[in-house]
């Protein structure tokens, strides 16, 4: 059981300019399956070779508990990290492969044996110790990489990408396997992810990264429901943000007060709802919306709103949506319990800008 | 079909390179062969056992020539091999400038060199030694030896190695269990046309050796000279051995290969 820290970690690339990670201080709890997550590009294996010990940082420090590693070298660090390629050695057989890490700390062969054994058989490789990798499936040796960091019981594991090169049908199979192993071993994981989706249905803790810097941290719904900024609240699929002031437990905006739930701040603000707790119909916070699209997505239709000139989306069931046209109006209700305010911030003047 | 073919290539080459080794065989056992006669007059081992014998000093040149020829492989190894990865794996200010001074010894006539290395020798008390003669013959080896493992390492992803370290390995181990097994195919080819540019080497060694080191082409060129054609014949005989123990190497590892690759894509 290890807590790992980061305390103040910055890289900056020669010949970029532009640091890759920004002075990220991180706690992830002992025993936790932590997600990081952000955009491609915004530092997250930067950050993961940072704390395996394979590229070092231009400042800060990687600590285990309460002592750094930062100055260990990789093979000495007790963490190991799964990249997102298996990148499984072509020249050894699975059983070698697996049996790798084990070789290296110089265990009798008979020892070795018996753990590659139990790992194959763990990750469901019964049989085909003896292959090589190249003749195994994708899916099949991602399932080897993971069982050859996981034989070695790191202190930290770090996976990288461990479901991008799958295939739908089998990432949610992994997805169970890297949860189940974690929960059973106890073993301090981070995964590294760019699908929020991913994150939240794997991680009992995410941790997001934007621009390298780090943004909010904390369980899924927390990130989902009560985002620390507006960044975050995009990231997650946020799209109404009404900018206005809170006022005696009233917000006032462009669309008329509307109630706010009990103990809300006070001040200037911007105030979010979820598109999917957006309500059809009669409800708290009643509002007369004309509609200007509706969007058949599958198991959801995206409703396109406007109130008092105000554009709000909502996320409805294609049942519900059924009777609605474009340029038709209908009662929708903001039930204060779904409304959260964010910290005013200048980027709002560009609300379409997406996040990278 | 395509076993027939291989065996008829097989066949084609052997040929091609056994058929001008049979007058050979040939001189180094005749006595008194003469123009339009089909056969020899008489056949005899006499040149053999003068070739094998100590005074002739064959078999001490071999040895020469053998330590010359892996002393030199051994130290292009050690000096190509991390300049191939530097060259193959990174993109740095001043690598085509590298390339070209790598590549100008292999372009340039071996006789434009010669005085000028001779000079040199000659100033560091190496001239007319052996370690004179390797460091000599280092010059026409080394950009090959680079060359070939700038290519071997282009092809390499050290993601590989990185995951190594990940996994708890040393460097070294790193380097034995990872690297090599990777590149040890290209590295093996390298090392066997290295040790064959050594051995072949004639000016170079005359010019830095004064005499003094005596390696087989010198002594096989000396007997050429002297007309002695059955004995010549005998040590060009020795002379080409490595060079067909190492085709037989290489042309086994070509095969091999290509089976693995094979049994791979139809397991």
């Amino acid at each position: 059981m290890t807590r790992l820290s980061l305390h103040g970690l910055r890289k900056t690339y020669p010949g970029t300019g532009q640091a890759a990670v920004h002075g990220i201080d991180l706690t992830v709890e002992s025993g936790s399956l932590t997600a990081l997550l952000g955009p491609s590009g915004c530092g997250k294996t930067t950050t993961m070779k940072l704390i395996a010990g394979l590229i070092a940082p231009d400042a800060g420090e990687v600590r285990l508990d309460a002592s750094p590693i930062t100055a260990l070298p990789p093979e000495r660090r007790g963490v190991t990290m799964v990249f997102q390629d298996p990148l499984l050695f072509p020249h050894q057989t699975i059983a070698q492969n697996i049996g790798f890490g084990l070789r290296m700390r110089g265990l009798p062969p008979a020892r070795i044996a018996e753990s590659v054994a139990a790992m194959l058989s763990r990750v469901r490789l019964d049989g085909l110790g003896d292959r090589r990798p190249a003749a195994l499936s994708g899916g099949q040796q991602q399932r080897a990489a993971l069982a050859r960091a996981l034989v070695l019981q790191p202190r930290v594991l770090l996976l990288d990408e461990p479901l991008s090169n799958l295939d739908p049908g089998l990432r949610d199979e992994m997805r169970q396997l890297i949860r189940s192993l974690q929960q059973e071993t106890g073993i301090t994981t981070i995964v590294v992810t760019h699908d929020q989706a991913e994150a939240v249905a794997l991680a009992d803790q995410i941790v997001l990264i934007l621009e390298g810097r780090l943004a909010q941290q904390g369980p899924p719904d927390a990130l989902y429901r009560r985002p620390a900024a507006l960044a975050v609240a995009r990231f997650f699929g946020g799209v109404n943000f009404l900018p206005g002031r809170s006022q005696g437990g009233l917000f006032h905006s462009a669309v008329g007060p509307l109630t706010l739930p009990p103990g809300a701040p006070e001040g200037d603000h911007v105030l979010t709802l979820r598109p999917e707790a957006l309500r059809l119909g009669p409800g708290p916070n009643p509002r007369t919306a004309r509609i200007t699209s509706v969007t058949f997505l599958g198991t959801q239709t995206r409703v396109g709103l406007a109130v008092d000139g105000t554009a709000l989306q909502a996320l409805t069931t294609p049942d519900l949506a059924s009777a609605l046209v474009p340029g038709g109006e209908v009662t929708v209700s903001l039930p204060p319990e779904a409304l959260w305010l964010l910290p005013p911030e200048a980027t709002l003047s560009d609300p379409g800008q997406p996040i990278r | 079909m395509r076993a027939d073919l291989r065996t008829l290539a097989g066949l084609a080459l052997a040929g091609f390179l056994v058929l001008p080794l049979i007058p050979l065989v040939g001189w180094s056992v005749a006595q008194g062969w003469r123009f339009p006669d089909l056969l020899p007059d008489r056949i005899s081992a006499q040149a053999w056992t003068f070739a094998l014998s100590p005074q002739s000093g064959v078999l001490a040149s071999f040895a020469t020539t053998t330590l010359i020829a892996a002393t030199t492989t051994l130290l292009a190894i050690l000096i190509g091999l991390p300049a191939g990865r530097a060259l193959g794996m990174y993109r740095f200010r001043g690598r085509s400038l590298v390339l070209l001074l790598l590549l100008a010894p292999a372009l340039l006539p071996g006789i434009a060199v010669v005085f000028g290395l001779h000079g040199m020798m000659l100033r560091l008390g190496l001239a007319g030694t052996i370690p004179g003669v390797i460091l000599a013959h280092l010059v026409p080896v080394l950009p090959y030896m680079t060359l070939v493992m700038a290519a071997v390492f282009a092809r390499f992803d050290p993601a590989f190695e990185d995951q190594a370290r990940s996994l708890g390995a040393t460097p070294w181990q790193t380097f034995r269990t990872v690297t090599l097994p990777a590149i040890l195919p290209g590295l093996m080819i390298a090392a066997l046309f290295a040790f064959l540019v050594s051995w072949s080497q004639y000016l170079l060694t005359l010019s830095i050796g004064g005499g003094r080191v005596q390696t087989l082409p010198l002594l096989l060129f000396s007997f050429a000279s002297a007309g002695r054609n059955d004995i010549t014949a005998a040590i060009a005989l020795l002379y080409i051995l490595p060079g067909l123990l190492i085709l037989a190497v290489i042309a086994r590892r070509i095969t091999g290969r290509g089976a693995a690759l094979t049994e791979r894509l139809h397991p």
